[in-house]
C-alpha cells in the first residue's frame, strides 16, 4: 500500500481523540498539521518518538505546524498514554471501523493490523505537502524531518 | 571532551538507564569523548535538571567527575544528593547552586538538545561515530570497532 505523495488532496477523516473530542481533515484547514502515524500506544519506539516531538513542539507551534498522533489504539489507552508521555500532542483514534483512516493514507499493515510508521504534512488547503515513511518502523523519523519539510514547504 | 583515539560523540539523557549503561561501555575504551546533552523531560523529570547541575560543575572544572557520579548512581538525584556529591567532589556548594540555574547554563543545554535534534537523535543514548548515528548501548560490533581502532590500549 503506497504512502499518500505530496501534491494529493489529503484523504478525509473524522476520528476521535483521547477525550472523545471529533477532530476532522476540515477542522485542520488554514494551518499546518503533521499527521505522526505509529504502531502502538506504550510500544518503547513510539514512546521515544512522541517524548522528543513533545520536546520540539513549541517551536514546531512558532513555525505554525500542530501535531497530531494516530494509532489505532482506543482513545482510552491514548488517554493513558497521552498521561504518561506528559504530552499535550493529541492522538486521534483510528479504532473504529479500525484502521480506515491508516488504509487512506496507505500506512496499513493488514498482516500485524496496526499502521505503521509514518508522517503526513498536510497544508492550510488540504493538500498533502509531504509524507515520510521510514524503511523500517523500528527506525524512528527524526523532529529534523519535520522542520526540514516546513522550510521546503515554506521555500 | 576527553580521551585520545576515535571520536565518539554521545548523546545522552543523566536519568537515562541505557545511557548509564552506554557510559560504563565506554568508560573502558580508549576513545576521545564528547558529550552532548539530549535531556527529554516528558521521559525523565529531572533530564534538564541534572544536564544544568553537570554544567554547573563544569564551570567548576569538575565535568567528568558529576558525569561519572551521576551515572554511576542514577538512584539518588534529588537536590540534597546533587548538594552531597558536590562536597564529596570538593566543589563549591553555594557557586554550584547559582550556576545550576544561570542563564548561560541552560542555554549551553538547550544548544546540545537542539544540536541533537537536528541531526537527527531520537532516543538517548545515541552515539555519533566517523558522522554515522548509531542510536542505543552500544552492541558488540560498535564496541570491537572503536576497541580495535585504538591506539592507546
Amino acid at each position: 500500500m503506497a504512502l499518500v505523495e505530496s501534491g494529493a488532496r489529503a484523504p478525509d477523516f473524522e476520528l476521535r481523540d483521547q477525550d472523545g473530542k471529533k477532530v476532522a481533515l476540515r477542522d485542520l484547514e488554514g494551518q499546518t498539521s503533521v499527521l505522526v502515524f505509529f504502531p502502538a500506544a506504550f510500544s518503547p519506539v513510539c514512546t521515544d518518538q512522541l517524548s522528543v516531538y513533545e520536546e520540539v513542539l513549541p517551536d514546531l507551534r512558532e513555525r505554525g505546524a500542530e501535531l497530531y498522533g494516530i494509532s489505532v489504539d482506543g482513545a482510552f489507552s491514548l488517554k493513558a498514554f497521552q498521561a504518561s508521555l506528559g504530552t499535550q500532542i493529541p492522538l486521534l483514534s483510528d479504532f473504529h471501523p479500525k484502521g480506515e483512516v491508516a488504509r487512506a493514507y496507505g500506512v496499513w499493515v493488514p498482516d500485524r493490523g496496526v499502521a505503521t510508521r509514518a508522517l503526513v504534512m498536510i497544508g492550510p488547503d488540504l493538500e498533502v505537502k509531504w509524507s515520510y515513511r521510514p524503511p523500517s518502523p523500528l527506525e524512528i523519523p527524526g523532529a529534523n524531518l519535520i522542520f526540514d519539510a516546513l522550510d521546503a514547504v515554506a521555500a | 571532551m576527553r580521551g585520545e583515539g576515535t571520536l565518539v560523540i554521545e548523546y545522552a539523557d543523566l536519568e537515562c538507564p541505557y545511557c548509564a549503561k552506554a557510559n560504563a561501555l565506554l568508560s573502558e575504551l580508549a576513545v576521545r569523548r564528547v558529550f552532548r546533552h539530549f535531556p527529554v523531560v516528558s521521559k525523565h523529570p529531572r533530564a534538564r535538571v541534572l544536564a544544568h547541575a553537570l554544567e554547573a560543575a563544569a564551570i567548576q572544572g569538575a565535568f567528568w567527575e558529576m558525569h561519572g557520579s551521576l551515572m554511576g548512581d542514577q538512584g539518588h538525584l534529588d537536590d540534597p544528593h546533587l548538594w552531597q556529591r558536590c562536597e564529596r567532589l570538593g566543589l563549591d556548594v553555594a557557586a554550584f547552586d547559582r550556576d545550576r540555574r544561570s542563564d548561560a547554563v541552560a542555554d549551553r543545554v538547550e544548544r546540545d538538545f537542539r544540536s541533537g535534534v537536528r541531526a537527527g537523535v531520537m532516543s538517548t543514548p545515541t552515539l555519533f561515530v566517523d558522522g554515522e548515528a548509531h542510536p542505543g548501548v552500544p552492541g558488540t560490533a560498535l564496541l570491537a570497532r572503536l576497541g580495535g581502532r585504538s591506539a592507546h590500549r
